[in-house]
């Protein structure tokens, strides 16, 4: 029925309103017309290039690398994109879409700010109306962000409604849309949501994998024998997966949000927690959801708001369970370690969503040997975090 | 006939919905009760999820409640059933979002829906391109149900349950939208059981201001395809809308609204007993 494929094995689909529908078949039509036309790839590699900043530096650890004793470890820089975060790919090669399907208005979601800063960005660019959805809870915490997104000329419409944080930008993002569908896009941010938007989030991020693949293979010569990144709804981490996925000896490693640890039920967990995650829907598409016996979907906690999202991207739960990609978590504290070791080893402000893959890194890199190589995608910058981090480092 | 064919012998009909458990569980099943035995031919029975992204704020709210106050899929489907207990004999259609039925299990939900008296289903988030799943369990529950029945009885002997006022499978309502291309609409209309669900705009659940101006150009576009009745939902809020709209429509589905004036009320039940009757004589 559909262009592409809309269900990763079992996971994925299109669980949406009838409204909905046709959006998405429209949508599904753009993407697949734009890939394959010539003048919108250059277009979107041009301003990859001449805006975003890309292709981003792949930087060696050094002084990381030897404090760990074992492997060596690179990042990818994503936090010195244009805006300071990975989500800008996938925002401005969706804003050029909604341009493609003559759309004016785009509304979209955000947790930990970054997506919606990216899609203001977007917005401001091509000449968009914006409308960015954001959980009071979050804006609590990401406020630099927030004015971000107001001084960049969009609307940061606060929302109250259940848990207050990132699922309930999604839910009132998606009630705007069904209402305003006929000239509003859906800018979702993450590998996230019905078909096809898992599929164009990874393919606008794939740079990141694309880039990085060639990147360690002119610095070190051959592959990296580790690849690891954080998974909220899974962006960064699917981009840089897909580089590698066909590369078998390469291992693949998401890392979600342990909050206050898996047995204290405070997390992000939707892999490590078999009590309370399960196979279910949440905003349009099958996955692995943290939920209670009776299906409703439970509150999570991460102190990295990028990362406190109940459900995960549904090419993750396709590739946890063919075993392609193995999934892990790091804790509130572990994250906000490997925050500080960043700054002091290596001069990097991390993200607190990337902490998180750091604090990985920091887990297994003495495991390893010397010549080994672990690539971690260092999906944002953490300028974001400062009052967070220094709330909880009583700095 | 089944109770949902006989409830369209006399059109258009009126149909409200009501969520389980707001304000509280028991207060629910007696503004079910009032809405059924005063005019109502058909309710839709709301079943609450944490996120309803179907729903505006009236419907948000009454099922944050419902849910705080220990609603569960468990006690609804006894809800449903304490109905048929009391006597209530108009069509009961659960409406509620796929994930808590799911979680359920989708079988045995179809199941114990289908013996606690329910007559169909109405999933918003459950488009065409995904409802064969439930399609499935629908037509294992049918023939599991016949199987229970049959051993009961000992013999081939129709049941004296109420559930033998059920003929074949429960349906999965299925709906339709402004924003439905012709082609599609066709498809969905061709193969619908029971009523369609027309949404009559794009947007979430709430009472409107006015009912849009193309609204008969889009119910004839249904009827074109469409063998069933067609019944239009969303939007509408006051007894001359509803009249408005039954002047057009096989049915009409009133939610917030009915939400909202039977919640708001120091008595739920003798609100239930007024709505239903304003709306029952609107219609006329």
């Amino acid at each position: 029925m559909t262009l592409l494929p809309a269900k990763f094995g079992i996971y994925g689909g299109q669980f949406v309103p009838e409204t909905l529908m046709p959006a998405l078949i429209e949508l599904e039509e753009a993407f697949v017309s734009a890939q394959n036309d010539a003048a919108f790839q250059e277009e979107f590699n041009r301003l990859m290039a001449s805006f975003v900043g890309r292709p981003t530096p792949l930087t060696y650890a050094k002084r990381l690398s030897e404090k760990l004793g074992g492997a060596q470890i690179y990042l990818k820089r994503e936090d010195l994109a244009h805006t300071g975060a990975h989500k800008i790919n996938n925002a401005l090669g969706q804003a050029l879409l909604v341009k493609r399907m003559g759309k004016r208005r785009i509304v979209a979601e955000t947790g930990a700010g970054q997506h919606g800063v990216a899609s203001a960005t977007a917005a401001a660019l091509l000449g968009l109306e914006c409308v960015v959805y954001m959980g009071v809870v979050d804006i609590a915490r990401q406020e630099p962000n927030v004015f971000r997104m107001k001084l960049l000329g969009a609307e940061v419409q606060p929302v109250t409604s259940g848990t207050q944080t990132l699922k309930d930008a999604i839910n009132e993002a998606i009630r705007d849309w069904v209402t305003n569908v006929r000239d509003t896009h859906y800018l979702l941010g993450s590998a996230l949501g019905p078909h096809p938007y898992p599929t164009i989030v990874r393919e606008f991020q794939s740079v990141i994998g694309t880039e990085a693949r060639e990147q360690v293979m002119m610095e070190v010569g051959h592959l990296p024998d580790t690849v690891i990144a954080c998974v909220g709804g899974g962006s960064n981490a699917i981009g840089i997966f897909s580089g590698f996925v066909k590369d078998d000896g390469v291992e693949l490693i998401g890392v979600e949000a342990g909050g206050n640890g898996i047995a204290s039920g405070k997390h992000a967990a939707r892999f490590g927690d078999p009590s309370k995650a399960r196979v279910g829907v949440i905003h349009g598409t099958r996955t692995y959801v943290l939920q209670d016996e009776d299906g409703q979907i439970a509150e999570t906690h991460s102190v990295s708001a990028g990362l406190d999202y109940a459900a995960v991207g549904p090419e993750h739960a396709m590739m946890r369970d063919n075993e392609r990609a193995f999934y892990t978590s790091a804790t509130d504290e572990e994250a906000l370690d490997a925050f500080q070791t960043l700054c002091h080893t290596e001069g990097i402000i991390p993200a607190l969503e990337s902490s998180h893959a750091v604090a990985e890194v920091i887990k297994r890199a003495p495991t390893m040997r010397k010549d080994q190589v672990i690539l971690v995608n260092l999906s944002g910058r953490g300028d974001k975090d400062l009052n967070t981090v220094i709330k909880e480092m009583r700095i | 006939m089944n109770r949902i064919e006989s409830a369209f012998a006399n059109k258009p009909i009126f149909m409200p919905y009501f969520p389980l458990g707001y304000p509280d569980l028991d207060t629910s099943i007696d503004v079910i009760e009032a809405l059924a035995k005063n005019g109502a031919d058909l309710i839709e029975v709301g079943l609450s999820f944490s996120d309803p992204l179907a729903d505006g704020p009236v419907i948000q709210r009454a099922t944050q409640i419902a849910l705080e106050k220990g609603i569960t899929v468990r006690k609804s489907l006894a809800a449903v059933a304490e109905l048929r207990r009391r006597g209530v004999t108009v069509p009961l259609i659960l409406m509620g979002y796929f994930n808590p039925m799911l979680a359920y299990g989708l079988e045995k939900f179809v199941c114990d829906a289908r013996e606690a008296g329910a007559d169909g289903f109405i999933i918003p988030d459950l488009p065409l391109e995904e409802a064969g799943e439930f399609e499935s369990a629908l037509s294992g529950a049918t023939q599991q149900g016949s199987e229970v029945e049959a051993q009961a009885n000992g013999v081939n002997r129709p049941s004296t349950t109420l559930r033998s006022a059920q003929d074949g499978e429960l349906p999965l309502i299925q709906m339709l939208a402004p924003t439905s291309p012709n082609e599609r609409m066709e498809a969905i209309a061709r193969n619908a059981k029971g009523f369609i669900y027309l949404v009559s705009v794009t947007g979430v659940t709430g009472a409107r201001a006015s009912i849009s101006d193309g609204l008969g150009d889009l119910i004839a576009r249904v009827r074109e395809h469409a063998s069933v009745p067609v019944c239009v939902g969303f939007g509408i809020g006051t007894p001359e809308q509803a009249k408005q709209v039954g002047a057009l429509a096989d049915g009409v589905i009133v939610g917030s609204a009915c939400v909202k004036t039977i919640g708001e009320n120091p008595n739920p039940v003798e609100a239930a007993k007024e709505f239903a009757r304003s709306f029952r004589n609107a219609m006329r």
